[in-house]
């Protein structure tokens, strides 16, 4: 069992990275370790624990920013800005049941390193979208920042946008600034009953497409979501013209409330629908909305069990599959076909994931430049080595 | 400015390059006489020009990818270019550089209205996207001032804004993939129709990298439907705090308006001389909010915006009553640049972000360096984001003029920093800023940035002399000193 280092403020850090360096040890660097079930199981020397580098170190609501020590709970922070009716808009999910964890667990850096986001990902971004600056430390041992605390700012490379979805293999975090935006007022979603895959795609599409600014597009078996959320006049009239426009569908339809409504999305965001099984490994798709159908369609032909269901308008698949030597990789992946689409493996055994690739497998170009870029931050493959494999 | 010397050998190689530029793009694609190249002597910045080595513009991705290739090889700089409409230097040229014009690259792909996006090449102009979904009720959001003839591989460049960011977010929230090409020749493409990347997201570290990373030859942009109404409701207050601290009051209150723009006293004279768009004169600061939505969302803004206003001291708050209206009350911050240059011979634009809580401050000291420098400072800016436009007045043919207005822009952008803002918000480092990266960056920060560049373009040929005051050499930035367990274990909690 590898030794934990952890750091208590950037200089400590910054101290751990430079003697991991000289040393010649590899980091497994964590902030609860919440997600430590999702990417390549890694082998390392030491563990870098930075929980304990937390805390809000500025919140201010006018400006849209929040600035925090990268250990910070997400749940802190998303019960700071609930104080001053504001949110992280890009809607982060909590994995854990799905990882067979507690819920509520996890920072928001965390959640940045995955570029995770939930089912608002279609109208305002991921996490990507939402970093606007942070200071670390490369795998030189170097502080280092990049970006800062204004909406816009086109100063030098966009190097938050490198680190969010890096899952922690270039750079150790200890601080970042977050945009934030206000929470909705109200939140209505209009229910459509017994729509086929592709009628269901093909409704999501068009409300998207539609001028009432849906900000959630999901489908569950049957049942196809659309989410309204703003001042109570706009979701009403809203709500009468996505009526009127899937009028034609001549689906049943349905209407929950704001707090049925945050219970439905809540599940979507979460993936609780394939939480519950736990003898399944979970993929996750994102392909082009209208092609979401014929790729499902592709597996079912050779896997009749899969369950699936849709976010994203179409454009992200979570299956769930029986658990088997390599998921399946062959066939969810061959799935894909030219669509450009990629899949990852969200859930698997340690033993699955060190067999087959969990992220989508780049062509050799694409991969010797990210490999070049990695290198340009961790020459010596300190941090997470493989984890993204 | 300075941009750096000029090397002899390739010089000396210049007819040997230009043959072999022939041999690869042929006809009229190759540009080496002094009146052809004229046009492309400089961009948008035009106080600084310098003729490029030759002038290329390919047609195809297999050309550009041969160029790039042939360049690798011989070691020869590269400077691409769109439309050439970058106000920091971006696509000027160099001496004893090629000018990659990408202008031939000027069709629309393919729409995808279910998808909602369209696969352009990158010489179609901004407008020129949402131009050919407008029948069907979509647009492109970004919507840069120079829309009209900026070309979106330039955007990505760049990372575009414009004034609806603050909703709809820049170039790079709207984008969904690109194909670019790599010194070496390699065509790599990033993204597609789908969202979020499979891996590192180079497409997020490409959108701004100013050129100097790839060659951008197709875009996939995001498509939006367009709101089905919109409002302008124009608000003047007695004094510039009163416009500052409404926009922090509409912000705070939930409301993200469309666009928030803000015009000091000056800038509202100039624009009233010059287009007549009915602007409040005894207005200290002028606010344009302009609120999108379905009909019954936009009324109900309007009526909250305006009552913060008044609350906040406006002593005019005018609603636009229809769409004739509107596009008046924002004609006159759209013709803000051409008035200020009827009043003056010339001027500076300036482009800082600064936090909206020190806005008032920023403009007050401002004032101050507008003395101290001699020369006068009109403000217009993105309220909303913090984005600041300052315009200095000079006159290019008083030879002290234009280096005492680099001074101030210098300053200002200095002070943009200190209050915890940055140096550009929208219009990029180009050569402009170059020099000012220390201000905001330490050695450190620059140095990974460069190591960056390294991973894309070891030799730094592509868009040399811009972005980063001091190019190091990869080799030497590569360099680790490890001392092999020297270093003992630092004091630092383990278990």
């Amino acid at each position: 069992m590898a030794g934990t280092i952890k750091p208590r403020d950037a200089k400590e850090l910054r101290q751990a990275v430079e003697w991991a360096l000289n040393d010649g040890v590899t980091l497994d660097v964590r902030g609860q370790g919440s997600k430590l079930a999702l990417g390549k199981p890694m082998i390392c020397d030491q563990v870098l624990d930075v929980s304990g580098i937390s805390g809000i170190v500025d919140y201010a609501p006018e400006e849209l920013v929040v600035t925090l020590r990268a250990g910070t709970p997400i749940r802190e922070v998303e019960a700071l800005l609930a104080q001053r009716n504001q949110m992280l808009a890009f809607e982060p999910p909590d994995l854990g049941p799905l990882l067979g964890r507690e819920t509520g667990q996890g920072t928001l850096v965390g959640a940045v390193m995955g570029n995770l986001a939930g089912p608002r990902r279609l109208s305002a971004g991921a996490a990507r979208d939402h970093l606007l600056g942070f200071s670390g430390v490369n795998g030189r041992g170097e502080a280092f920042k990049s970006g800062g605390k204004v909406m816009k700012n086109v100063t030098g490379y966009d190097l938050s946008k490198l680190l969010a979805g890096s899952w922690g293999t270039l750079a150790v975090l200890d601080e970042v600034s977050v945009k934030v935006l206000p929470a909705p007022d109200q939140t209505r979603t209009l229910l459509l009953h017994g729509l086929s895959d592709e009628a269901a795609v093909k409704a999501m599409c068009a409300a998207m497409g539609s001028p009432y600014e849906v900000s959630g597009a999901a489908c569950i078996k049957d049942r196809t979501a659309l989410r309204l959320e703003g001042v109570a006049p706009s979701v009403e009239a809203r709500l009468k013209g996505l009526r009127d426009l899937l009028a034609a569908t001549g689906a049943p339809m349905e209407e929950l409330g704001t707090l049925e409504s945050r219970t439905f999305w809540r599940d979507v965001r979460d993936v609780a629908p394939l939480s519950s099984a736990r003898d399944t490994v979970v993929w996750k798709i994102s392909c082009p909305p209208t092609e979401g159908p014929a790729i499902v369609a592709r597996i079912k032909a050779q896997r009749p069990s899969v369950e699936a269901f849709y976010d994203w308008s179409g454009g992200l698949i979570w299956l769930a599959l029986p658990s088997n030597a390599d998921a399946d990789q062959a066939i969810v992946r061959g799935a894909l076909g030219s669509t450009g689409g990629h899949a990852t493996l969200i859930r698997g055994t340690d033993g699955v994931r060190a067999r087959i690739p969990v992220f989508q497998p780049q062509p050799a170009a694409l991969a010797a430049l990210a490999s070049r870029v990695k290198e340009s931050f961790d020459p010596k493959g300190l941090f997470n080595p493989g984890r993204m494999g | 400015m300075q941009m750096p010397p000029l090397d002899p050998a390739i010089l000396a190689r210049r007819s040997e390059i230009v043959a072999a530029l022939r041999a690869l793009v042929p006809g009229e694609g190759v540009i080496d006489d002094l009146e052809g190249m004229r046009p492309y002597e400089c961009d948008a910045l035009s106080a600084y020009r310098q003729m490029p080595l030759v002038v290329v513009l390919p047609e195809t991705v297999a050309q550009v990818s041969a160029i790039l290739r042939y360049c690798q090889d011989n070691k020869v700089k590269v400077v691409p270019r769109g439309a050439g409409t970058s106000l920091s230097g971006g696509s000027m040229p160099v001496g004893d550089a090629i000018l990659l014009g990408l202008g031939k690259f000027n069709r629309v792909l393919e729409i995808d209205y279910a998808n909602r996006c369209a696969r352009v090449q990158p010489g179609v102009t901004n407008l020129g996207i949402s131009k050919a979904v407008e029948h069907e009720g979509f647009y492109y959001a970004p919507d840069p001032s120079s829309q009209i003839a900026c070309s979106i591989g330039g955007n990505v460049a760049e990372n575009s804004g414009g004034v609806h960011c603050l909703k709809y977010g820049l170039t790079t929230n709207n984008l969904l993939g690109i194909e670019m090409v790599l010194m070496t020749g390699e065509v790599v493409r990033l993204g597609g129709k789908h969202l979020d990347s499979e891996g590192y997201d180079l497409l997020g570290l490409m959108t701004g990298s100013e050129g100097l990373l790839g060659v951008v030859t197709e875009v996939t942009v995001r498509l939006l439907r367009k709101p089905s109404t919109a409002r302008a409701v124009l608000l003047g207050f007695p004094t510039e705090a009163g416009a500052a601290d409404c926009v922090a009051a509409v912000i705070a209150s939930g409301i993200i308006p469309g666009g928030m723009e803000m015009m000091d006293k000056d800038a509202v004279k100039c624009a009233e001389a010059y287009v007549g768009a009915g602007y409040p004169m005894d207005a200290e600061g002028l606010l344009i909010v302009e609120l999108d939505g379905p009909a019954v969302e936009v009324d109900y803004l309007v009526e909250r915006v305006s009552g913060i206003a008044r609350d906040r001291g406006a002593t005019t708050v005018r609603v636009s009553h229809d769409e004739q209206e509107r596009v008046l009350f924002w004609a006159g911050r759209k013709a803000a640049f051409p008035a200020v240059g009827q009043i003056s011979p010339d001027y500076m634009c300036l482009d800082g972000s600064v936090p909206r809580g020190r806005l008032v401050e920023v403009l007050a000291e401002m004032r101050q360096m507008s003395k101290k420098h001699g020369l006068r400072v009109v403000n217009v800016f993105h309220a909303g984001d913090g984005n600041l436009h300052p315009l200095i007045l000079f006159d290019a043919n008083d030879p002290g003029e234009l280096k005492r207005a680099e001074e101030f822009g210098a300053d200002i952008l200095r002070l943009c920093v200190r209050v915890g803002g940055v140096l550009t918000g929208e219009h990029g480092v180009g050569i402009e800023k170059r020099d000012l990266m220390g201000e905001q960056f330490t050695e450190i920060d620059l140095d990974q940035q460069m190591r960056v560049k390294c991973a894309f373009d070891p030799d730094h040929l592509l868009n040399p002399g811009k972005v980063f005051p001091k190019l190091r050499r990869c080799a030497e930035l590569g360099r680790l000193v490890v001392h092999q367990n020297k270093i003992p274990f630092p004091d630092i909690p383990r278990f």
